[in-house]
């Protein structure tokens, strides 16, 4: 099964924040994404990454680069999401700011939306993104990968959050 | 200890041009002491000032940036010590206000009121600089030195409770305070500046 639906290479997620001018990468390791994204990209040069303790860090941390007019990303897992829900909604969406994240569905069921997951993890992550009202979009293979950059873009023109959940494990 | 009000005044005093990242009964008392569109009052997540003053101290690596945490705040958000004391902002400077209490909400006590040490924790996340001060006098005559030193910097102000404080949360932190916030920085990224 997992043969059959591949998930997206690191390499075209980190050409896609390039395309979409992201300087910096807020992050705590996922091992969803960890081995295809984000150690290559710890490497890339083109990155300033900020290694967090904790996720909510991270949307301050994006919120007040975005205030300087500067690109970033937090790439974190869904438990991360969930714990910094408070943060999301007092300094992203409150304050309207383009904090994009991309997050990790460990463990999801490819081909399978998040809101119809086994795993009540998954579902609820789904749910509260729509609670939230945030703007989201899934990335499971490589076809989906191009829809990242233009969706970054959409955040920051419109000064709004944004929510990018990985729904396969990332390939080298 | 100090008075917060006689404190504030001495850091304004060498302010400059500093951005001033605060919150809650910080943010009300620097607020008065101090105006200036290049003070960022965000109340909507207890605990995010040093993080968000980290982002700030990335963006705009030539101007100095000062945080004006609180006590609470800061128990909130400690591993933000380490996130900050490892990315090594050099023009961070990062001041607790250590009163013990949960002023806005109540004048509750912390957890460890007494016992705990910021400037040791401080300096166990990797703060190549750590001060802690209870006396305006000598915060007075030291705190432009403190301002000079290559960051990132921290600095516990020992000050005495104010007690339960009666705040109009909407006048701080609104939209067009944060519109005026970032108005006020394009110079800033357009020249940069010391």
């Amino acid at each position: 099964m997992g043969q059959e639906h591949p998930g997206p290479r690191g390499s075209e997620l980190i050409a896609a924040l390039k395309e979409a001018r992201v300087e910096f990468v807020a992050a705590l390791p996922d091992i969803w994404t960890s081995l295809g994204f984000l150690w290559p990209l710890s490497r890339d040069p083109a990155f300033r990454l900020i290694r967090l303790c904790k996720e909510d860090e991270g949307v301050s941390i994006c919120s007040a680069l975005a205030f300087c007019e500067r690109r970033a990303i937090l790439s974190m897992q869904y438990t991360g999401f969930l714990d910094s829900v408070n943060s999301i909604r007092g300094t992203a969406v409150n304050y309207n700011q383009p904090v994009c994240m991309l997050v990790g569905l460990l463990a999801k069921e490819p081909g399978v939306a998040p809101k119809d997951a086994k795993r009540y993890d998954i579902r609820i992550t789904q749910g509260v993104v729509d609670a939230m009202g945030l703007d989201h979009l899934l990335i499971e293979t490589s076809d989906d990968v191009p829809l990242l950059a233009p969706a970054i873009e959409r955040a920051y023109e419109r000064s709004r959050p944004l929510v990018a959940m990985i729904g396969r494990e990332v390939r080298p | 200890m100090m008075r917060r009000d006689l404190a504030f005044r001495a850091l304004a005093a060498v302010r400059g041009d500093a951005i001033v990242v605060s919150r809650y009964s910080a943010a009300f008392e620097w607020g008065a002491i101090a105006p200036s569109p290049l003070n960022y009052f965000g109340i909507g997540a207890m605990g995010q000032c040093s993080s968000f003053a980290l982002g700030l101290a990335l963006a705009l690596p030539h101007h100095k940036i000062i945080v004006l945490d609180g006590d609470g705040s800061l128990l909130m958000n400690l591993g933000s010590l380490v996130t900050i004391a490892a990315t090594g902002p050099q023009n961070l400077v990062h001041f607790v206000c250590e009163n013990g209490a949960y002023e806005v909400n109540g004048g509750h006590p912390i957890p460890g009121r007494g016992r705990i040490s910021f400037a040791e924790i401080a300096r166990g996340a990797g703060y190549p600089h750590v001060f802690e001060f209870d006396d305006v006098t000598a915060f007075g005559a030291q705190i432009a030195n403190v301002l000079a030193l290559p960051g990132p910097v921290f600095g516990t102000l020992k000050l005495v409770a104010a007690g339960e404080l009666d705040i109009e949360y909407s006048e701080t932190g609104g939209g067009e305070q944060r519109r005026q916030f970032k108005e006020a920085l394009k110079p800033l990224l357009a020249a940069p500046a010391r």
